[in-house]
């Protein structure tokens, strides 16, 4: 069976070690050659050979990695496809980078999956694991589904929505005065055509450059640190940069400024943002700290809450917990080395269910582990891959960004070519459809949905 | 009692002789098959109820395609026609599209008597009220007078007088459309088989007399001087084409219908036939869009030798004193004599995804159903479903394999799936936007496309089959020197390129590049370098329109390409989709349902998700593996 040529991310994520980028289909060594500079071209090496060199950007000819790329020829691969690796340091940014450059060269993000539902399908995974092989399909698509509905991607969903929703007008107006040329109804005019389309345009570079991906990738996860004073926050704070950096006493209120930091967590980047205990103070310089703290937490990508596994939850303890719900947040209760005072009970009643529970005690160099597999986690929103891949859902909604951007900047050149406006249509509709991929809308009427609600229109 | 008779065996009966039941006959009869056609009054064999016009986009583009296969109803408007428009004109050639207003009576006249004529086909009055079934298999029909006929094969094609019901304001009784006697036991035969059947409606408009009209009011619509025709074999117009008119509603219009829109059966709850959204009646769009100040309405002339004019974006079911009011409220129409009065009918349908994409029904063998009683609206989607369930019919009865049209192939194709695979919930209309490969369905493409097919199937003459070899041999050459040749940038063809305010050229250049700029014409490259001999002007707008719009009719089959291959990914019959727990239940309900043939068809099931088709895909390839 033939199928077209996907791509993913092979390899968990890890600090210091090798990123793994596959590319499988019939295109896989022309993807990649696109992007490799090397002694040879991949198109003419033997199979199972692994070359080193580097990878460019072809539409800037920048280099940006030093790669070792593996080339495995079909049938002797995993999924029985032409298969491409390229190795390349760890760390999300560069890993993320080469995958870009293979979906804007020719290569579709590869679904949940798809590697072994290929490998299964070309006969390379036997018989007894047809089932597993559908379990793991069902289950990883839930999961992205659930995706879907967190708050990051949340918001990119309305946007796309919105911009949809604008394009569909545009598409119904040019699609009425097509199949009804005879009605009242007013005629699109190239000039119509060319503004609005500008318009969309517009919107969609702005998605692309504000889609999270951008940013966290560009800034790191802003992270902030909250909890009472005294309860290990700069511990924490200096135990994840691992020296000394934020001052660090028994008296409360030492911190006086907000310090920002860069770390990378398990290759998740994280700007961490210290803050003073939130709490009512008489001291205007403390409570400059703590209004600003305030604001931070609204705006953080990652709350850690700190909580004192030596004392009761106080009220501002409490006040701290509800502040932190519906954000992503990880809770850390601090000082394990002294007996229990804290009412887990109460604590997890208090929480909601998506929030995670991390016990620590940082002077004592415990549970710091499991805080680091927590933070990674999440940052891949559940999907941290021992099967076959490594799913970033992310990159698939900008490589669908700038499909679409491709697919505008089609349709107005060939308006300003002359082309006849239900010819070019052709580009605008495919622009509303990679939208609708981004929110997974499929539905196929919406567009005579649209024409029949905004028109007016007789027999 | 009636005592019922042996009325003879037949290969095909085709039940109903309106637009669907005429192609269908006429289909199965040119094929070979000694052919029924029954009607229940021969007085409205291809009767238009409604509009008295063929085409328009979508609609014109379906009429070339029957004519490509071989059918009738563009030959049949092409010698009826009072007058003919191409229309989308200041568009690109994929939405060009032919309309035609007819002479109503003259069109019935002319399909009746091409009917009589032809050999195979045997015209019957007579009123089906059941069908024979034995085993899940159709054997025949049986008659309100007695009549028991056999045959191989049963195409339905009803219309819309399956229980069919009149709505005029408060009135309402039993009626196929225009006072026509109603089918009504058939209804309760095909529920009792167990078909699921559904209630539509649709409605028309008064009719008025001419002499009555004020035409001055109006502003005047008239036909093509030289016009283009529906079937590309005729060659000779109808001379004297009549205009059409167009005036609009009045605010006191909008007065009269919301103040008795109490009146109104839509608003009353006497209709519960689900109607289309783009067939408003005048009332449904008023009320709808109510910030809109006026509605444009369309004088249509019925007839050559007739004053009844039809009123077009009237439609209506308002009481018959209401309408009245309305139309004298419209200008020029304020003295109009009404001659008929508008109504909504409603009839039963049913529910088309109980259909196999050949249009046979899934639950019994052997029938076919076509038309209207699909759940579609309008002559010519009922045509195209008519010839299709004739050419099938027939080739069942002959042993051969069916005859399916798939969507980058034709409107037909689009259509037949649209009804089969996602069903519909109003009644049905083509739209150019229905189809996502427009640009290659094209209304001066439809012989390139299904000539071939038409011919093999046997629809096509010989001679018109080595007289479109001979055009599709000539669009070859031309589009071959045009690619091949090459113009140097000589002193000339400078000057040409000037003239026409066209970039110059460095190197040389084929004339194909030069056509593609859209500042340049094929006549203006034939003044450069002129053909061998002179083309015939169809061959040329082919060769103009493949070579300029090339790149997007790539990027159409490029898409093709990839829905061919899900197609051939067929899915066998003995697959039990309730068995697949990877698919959500939704899904796997409307896969059983429907039970596509291939997978391409069955992820435009709706509710069928992409992983879902994954799922099905390891799933058939380990069914696939297990049995070999």
């Amino acid at each position: 069976m033939e199928f077209d040529t996907i791509a993913a991310i092979a390899t968990p994520m890890g600090e210091g070690g090798i990123g793994i980028i596959r590319v499988s289909g019939s295109d896989a060594v022309e993807v990649v050659d696109k992007l490799y500079k090397g002694r040879q071209k991949l198109s003419t090496v033997d199979s199972h050979t692994i070359h080193y060199g580097h990878l460019i950007d072809p539409s800037t000819g920048e280099t940006l990695e030093e790669v070792m790329v593996t080339v495995m020829r079909a049938p002797r691969t995993f999924t029985r496809e032409d298969v491409v690796e390229v190795n390349c340091h760890g760390g999300i940014v560069s890993v993320n980078r080469v995958l870009q450059l293979t979906l804007e060269n020719g290569a579709r993000l590869a679904e949940p999956g798809e590697f072994t539902k290929r490998a299964f399908l070309n006969g390379r995974i036997d018989l007894s694991q047809a089932e597993a092989v559908i379990d793991l399909i069902r289950a990883k698509t839930d999961r992205a589904m659930k995706i879907a509905l967190q708050q990051v991607e949340g918001k990119l969903s309305r946007l796309v929505k919105g911009l949809r929703q604008n394009i569909l007008e545009l598409l119904a107006h040019i699609e009425v005065n097509i199949d009804y040329p005879e009605h009242d109804v007013e005629s699109v005019t190239r000039k119509m055509l060319l503004e609005k389309s500008e318009e969309i345009k517009q919107e969609i570079i702005r998605l692309v450059e504000t889609s999270e991906q951008g940013k966290i990738l560009r800034d790191g996860l802003s992270t902030v640190i909250v909890g009472r004073p005294n309860v290990g926050k700069s511990s924490l704070l200096n135990s994840l940069i691992h020296e000394n950096k934020a001052i660090v006493t028994d008296i409360p209120g030492t911190t006086r400024d907000v310090i920002e930091e860069y770390v990378n967590v398990r290759g998740v980047p994280l700007r961490l943002v210290d803050t003073a205990g939130i709490r009512e103070t008489e001291d205007i310089v403390e409570r400059i700290g703590v209004e600003r703290s305030r604001k931070m937490l609204k705006e953080a990508d990652l709350i850690l809450l700190v909580l004192n596994y030596n004392e009761m939850l106080t009220e501002e303890d409490e006040r701290l917990i509800d502040l932190i719900k519906g954000l992503q947040a990880i809770v850390i209760v601090n000082k394990t080395d002294l007996p229990k005072q804290l009412d887990f009970t109460r604590l997890q009643k208090l929480l909601s269910d998506s929030i995670p529970i991390v016990k620590t005690s940082i002077t004592e160099d415990e549970g710091m582990d499991e805080l680091e597999k927590e933070i990674s986690a999440m940052f891949f929103q559940g999907n941290i891959m021992k099967e076959d891949q490594t799913y970033v859902s992310n990159a698939r909604h900008i490589a669908l960004l700038k499909e679409s951007i491709k697919n505008i900047d089609e349709f107005r050149q060939s308006i300003e070519m002359g082309m006849p406006v239900d010819v070019s249509s052709f580009d605008l509709k495919r622009t509303w459809e990679l939208l609708g991929e981004i929110v997974g809308d499929t539905a196929g009427d919406s567009l005579l949905d649209q024409i029949f609600s905004q028109f007016c229109l007789g027999k | 009692m009636v005592k019922p008779y042996d009325g003879g065996s037949f290969d095909v009966i085709v039940v109903g002789a309106g637009h669907a039941g005429s192609e269908a006959a006429l289909a199965a009869a040119r094929m070979g098959c000694n052919t029924l056609l029954l009607s229940i009054n021969l007085d409205s064999v291809a009767f238009m109820p409604c509009n008295p016009s063929i085409g328009g986009p979508a609609k014109g583009h379906v009429v070339r395609e029957i004519d490509a296969l071989g059918g009738e109803m563009a030959k049949n408007i092409d010698k009826t026609y009072v007058q003919l428009r191409m229309l989308n004109t200041g568009k690109g050639p994929a939405v060009h599209a032919l309309r035609a207003q007819a002479d109503k009576f003259l069109y019935q006249h002319k399909m009746k008597e091409t009917i009589e004529n032809t050999p195979n086909l045997t015209l019957r009055q007579g009123l089906v009220e059941e069908l024979i079934v034995n085993d899940g298999v159709c054997e025949g029909v049986v008659t309100k007078t007695g009549a028991r006929y056999y045959s191989k094969s049963v195409v339905l094609t009803t219309g819309t007088y399956l229980r069919g019901k009149i709505i005029i304001g408060e009135l309402q009784y039993e009626s196929g459309p225009n006072n026509m006697q109603p089918s009504v036991n058939l209804s309760y035969n095909l529920k009792e088989l167990g078909f699921d059947m559904v209630r539509f409606k649709t409605g028309t408009p008064p009719r008025v007399n001419k002499l009555t009209v004020d035409f001055d009011q109006m502003e005047i619509q008239p036909g093509d001087e030289d016009p283009q025709f529906f079937s590309f074999e005729t060659k000779v117009p109808v001379p004297n084409q009549i205009p059409c008119w167009l005036t609009y509603t009045s605010p006191e219009t909008h007065e009269i219908i919301t103040q008795n829109i109490h009146r109104a059966p839509m608003f009353s709850g006497l209709i519960e036939g689900v109607g289309a959204r783009y067939c408003p009646s005048i009332e449904d769009k008023v009320v709808r869009f109510n910030d809109k100040p006026r509605h444009q309405i369309f004088l249509e002339p019925e007839g050559r030798d007739t004053l009844e004019m039809y009123v077009q974006g009237l439609s209506t079911s308002m009481p018959e004193d209401v309408q009245l009011d309305i139309l004298h409220s419209v200008p020029g129409l304020q003295e109009a004599k009404m001659m008929r009065t508008g109504y909504a009918i409603e009839y039963d349908v049913i529910v088309p995804s109980q259909l196999w994409p050949t249009l046979e029904t899934k639950k019994v063998e052997n029938l076919f159903t076509a038309g209207q009683l699909n759940g579609t609206s309008g002559y010519e989607e009922a045509a195209a479903q008519g010839i299709v369930a004739g050419i099938n019919a027939a080739l069942k009865v002959q042993g051969k394999e069916p005859f399916i049209l798939d969507r980058s192939e034709a409107y037909i194709g689009v259509l037949i799936d649209d009804l089969v695979t996602k069903g519909t919930m109003e009644p049905y209309r083509l739209l150019t936007s229905r189809a996502e490969y427009r640009l290659l369905l094209r209304h001066d493409n439809a012989d390139l496309r299904l000539t071939e097919k038409g011919h093999e199937i046997g629809l096509i003459s010989e001679e018109r089959y080595q007289r479109f070899l001979e055009k599709k041999r000539l669009i070859e050459g031309e589009l071959d020197r045009l690619t091949t040749t090459k113009v140097k940038p000589d002193e000339r063809t400078l000057q040409f390129l000037q003239e026409l305010g066209s970039a110059e050229i460095d190197n040389a250049i084929e004339l194909a590049a030069l056509l593609r700029r859209p500042e340049i014409k094929y006549k203006d490259i034939i003044r450069l370098s002129p053909s061998e001999k002179a083309l015939p002007a169809e061959v040329e707008e082919q060769v103009e329109i493949q070579i300029k719009y090339e790149g997007y009719i790539r990027k159409q089959l490029q898409d093709v390409a990839r829905m061919k291959k899900m197609e051939k990914k067929k899915i066998p019959p003995y697959i039990d989709f309730n068995e697949i727990q990877g698919i959500a239940k939704e899904a796997r309900e409307n896969l059983s349902k429907i039970h596509p043939l291939n997978i391409g068809q069955a992820a435009r099931i709706p509710g069928v998700t992409p992983s879902d088709i994954s799922v099905l895909l390891v799933y058939l390839e380990h069914k696939n593996k297990v049995s070999s």
